[in-house]
């Protein structure tokens, strides 16, 4: 690391004794880079042994790498904590100016500790942290108003990142989410949750500065080099013209699109509801994270009229993606695009995870027909596929929580399960709900074993595909190893804290030039090392905190569902699994 | 004729600040501090974004407002800004009605464009352009 480069400073903040200090660690930085391989070095050492994830005990930890701000997209935040969502290893990333603000603040990393004994919020610089009173922000309907509120009251503005919880925060959801910039998100495993137990209902880091870099030449001759591979790529376009929802159509006509709590792989609603008629009929804008040129951020814009004054409208803006197209669209069996977007809208409005929320309705509107709950336990609301004012009724009151069975869905699908039964078709891998796949054995093996239990972590739905394009048979020895090797190598991106859309730009030879230039000396055997001892590091936390690969949950539904990867019994998914395991 | 960098469609802006990066590259930096150009939400993201760059007027405010001659009007428009002759008195910084002359807190000065168009280079949806002032 370069003599001058602040990513060495951690900023240690404590929120019962309202204190912070500021140590530098360059060994951390130089051994584990930032991002997943510094946070889970973090994590080992501020989460104690069997911690309660909605205690204070529990750290919630930021980590940005070397690479930001330096070239372009370098641009996550990876926020580590214990999940209150599957009581073992959370680790959520998310981009907007997150990553960009916490370097330009001149920090490497945030941890923060213990618990506020009133709602508060922070306000960090390179000066500090400043404790604010949020006690009037505390319980607002929408995690809207909390953005517009802070952005107004707050200095800053186009260096700064805004953190925010919705209510589903506050209310200890296990999978409540942090939001950031409007429209990205530290999603799944209820980082939201975890803020809200500290009363700690937003962030607000801002920053602007110079950083070094080794050689100036090598830096722009580098920095060109990226850029232009970024503009130029074709995967980079198709994520800036139609975004992830590219996804949907394809999927579909495989049968590999959720539908209906995942009883298809099909959805005769999937043209309405796909990228193309999305771009065609609502985008209103695309957005960029900071230093990202490729802009994959789609909004759509929803007029919707008031049903009794004539002339009275309202315009939304919504971001979409892949993931909650599935989640509140083809996994409710909602095709008309209004209702879907106006269910994602109160999932925002909310602060919850999408993914999470979509999943855990998906299984409570089958419970409901199956006689398993009633509609006392769901407080007269009707969950029926295809219809999106029902959900959006069950949506406040996962909130809200009126009665247990909506306390029940407040902790997700596979906690409602336990209690009212339908284990066989509650889709969720290591206590996470499943994203929005359904390829074949490998994706599900992918995020049973995933250290996140998250379609990132190794991409297992990527595996399925190509074996089907290419007409292999996967093995189960195939399957581990390679979504062993991949995960190993996603660590390192993931330490980087590169955008995993630019992981085709960033190779290992990219990886390697763009570190000279800001000074970190390393060589692909480094870097090897790193993701090899980055995962191993994660795993041996879960362990430690009870996870168990043999103890995996596999449902019974994705067995059922024919997926185009062809049949496949709980068996192979268990062989797979173990290979994986044993190979760690 | 002089040159000045123009928004051409702010509404093709994604706030991606890859501009605000490259004109910090040109001084030799990574970073966002040496950039005379800033890109911020027009009051929260869904409403898109505000470019702030000079633009280079006839009869600068900021350089009449300069009481050391560190900012003097350009021939043909905008200003040439001597660092050496800043006191960093901030003056500029409240003339400018755009609040295109943007404050360097490390160096208590303000930055200011000059006119080359590198971050332009690095627009990927054309939303900036250096341009011939005319008229």
């Amino acid at each position: 690391m370069l003599p001058h480069d602040p990513l060495k400073r951690i900023l240690y903040i404590d929120l019962s004794r309202r204190s912070f200090e500021v140590r530098e660690r360059p060994e951390l930085f130089d051994e584990s880079l930032g991002g997943s391989g510094v946070g889970i070095r973090l994590l080992e050492e501020e989460c104690p042994v069997n911690a309660d994830p909605l205690g204070p005990e529990n750290p919630i930890i930021f980590t940005v790498g070397p690479l930001v701000g330096l070239y372009p997209l370098a641009s996550k935040t990876v926020a580590m904590f214990k999940s209150p969502h599957t009581g073992n290893l959370g680790e959520s990333h998310a981009g907007g100016r997150s990553a960009v603000s916490i370097r330009m603040a001149g920090y490497g990393a945030v941890v923060i500790r213990g618990a506020s004994v009133m709602p508060v919020y922070l306000v960090i610089d390179e000066d500090g942290v400043r404790f604010r009173d949020a006690s009037a922000l505390w319980g607002t309907r929408s995690s809207y108003t909390t953005g517009s509120v802070l952005r107004v009251r707050e200095g800053g503005s186009g260096t700064r990142s805004i953190m925010r919880i919705g209510r589903a925060g506050e209310r200890l959801v296990s999978y409540a989410c942090v939001i950031t910039e409007t429209y990205r998100h530290f999603g799944r495993l209820g980082l939201g949750a975890v803020f809200g137990s500290k009363q700690l209902k937003a962030l607000v880091i801002e920053g602007k500065r110079t950083l070094p870099v080794a050689d100036r030449r090598a830096f722009r001759q580098t920095y060109d080099a990226i850029y232009k591979a970024a503009v130029d790529s074709p995967l980079m376009q198709k994520y800036h013209e139609l975004g992830t929802p590219i996804n949907v159509l394809p999927l579909d006509a495989i049968g590999a699109l959720p539908t209906r709590n995942l009883q298809s792989g099909r959805f005769e609603g999937a043209e309405a509801i796909s990228g193309e008629s999305l771009a065609a009929n609502y985008l209103g804008r695309r957005v960029a994270c900071a230093h990202c040129p490729v802009a994959c951020i789609h909004l759509a814009a929803l007029r919707i009229p008031y049903p009794n004054d004539p002339y009275f409208y309202k315009t939304l803006m919504l971001g979409y993606d892949h993931e909650p197209i599935f989640a509140a669209g083809s996994m409710l069996g909602l095709d008309s695009v209004p209702g879907m977007l106006q269910v994602m809208d109160e999932i925002e409005m909310q602060g919850l995870d999408v993914m999470s929320t979509g999943v855990t309705l998906a299984w409570a509107t089958e419970a409901l027909a199956r006689g398993l709950i009633n509609e006392a336990d769901t407080d007269g609301v009707t969950l029926a596929f295809g219809d999106a004012a029902g959900y959006i009724e069950a949506v406040q009151r996962i909130t809200t929580q009126p009665t247990d069975f909506y306390r029940a869905l407040a902790r997700g699908v596979e906690h409602a399960a336990t209690i009212y039964g339908g284990r066989s078709f509650a889709l969720a891998f290591g206590g996470n709900e499943m994203p929005g796949y359904h390829t074949g054995p490998a994706c599900h093996v992918g995020w049973s074993v995933g250290a996140r239990h998250s379609h990132l972590d190794n991409a297992g739905y990527s595996l399925d595909q190509n074996a089907l394009k290419k007409g292999q048979t996967l093995t189960p020895e195939f399957i581990g190893e390679t979504l062993l090797n991949e995960e190993r190598w996603r660590q390192v991106l993931t330490s980087l804290v590169l955008c995993l859309f630019a992981r085709g730009i960033y190779d290992r030879e990219t990886v390697l030039g763009a570190l000279a230039a800001a000074g970190f000396a390393w060589d692909a055997e480094d870097l090897e090392r790193l993701g090899a001892e980055t995962l191993r590091r994660k795993i041996a936390f879960k362990q430690r905190e009870g996870f168990d690969f043999g103890a995996l949950r596999i449902p019974q539904r994705i067995i059922e569902t024919p997926s185009p990867g062809g049949p496949f019994d709980e068996a192979f998914v268990r062989e797979a699994i173990e290979c994986y395991s044993n190979l760690l | 004729m002089a040159k000045r960098l123009s928004v051409i469609d702010v509404d093709r802006c994604v706030g991606c600040q890859m501009c605000m990066f490259a004109c910090t590259r040109r001084t030799g930096y990574a970073g966002l501090e040496n950039a005379c150009i800033h890109v911020r939400s027009a009051g929260g993201i869904r409403k898109g974004f505000t470019v702030i760059v000079c633009r280079a007027c006839s009869d600068p405010p900021c350089a009449r407002v300069c009481p050391t001659e560190a900012l003097t009007p350009r021939e043909g428009g905008g200003v040439r800004f001597k660092p050496n002759l800043c006191i960093g008195c901030y003056n500029c910084v409240e003339a400018c009605p755009f609040g295109a002359a943007l404050w360097d807190e490390t160096n208590h000065k303000p930055q200011i464009c000059v006119y080359c168009g590198y971050c332009a280079d690095y627009c990927p949806y054309d939303v900036i352009k250096l341009e011939e002032i005319s008229g």
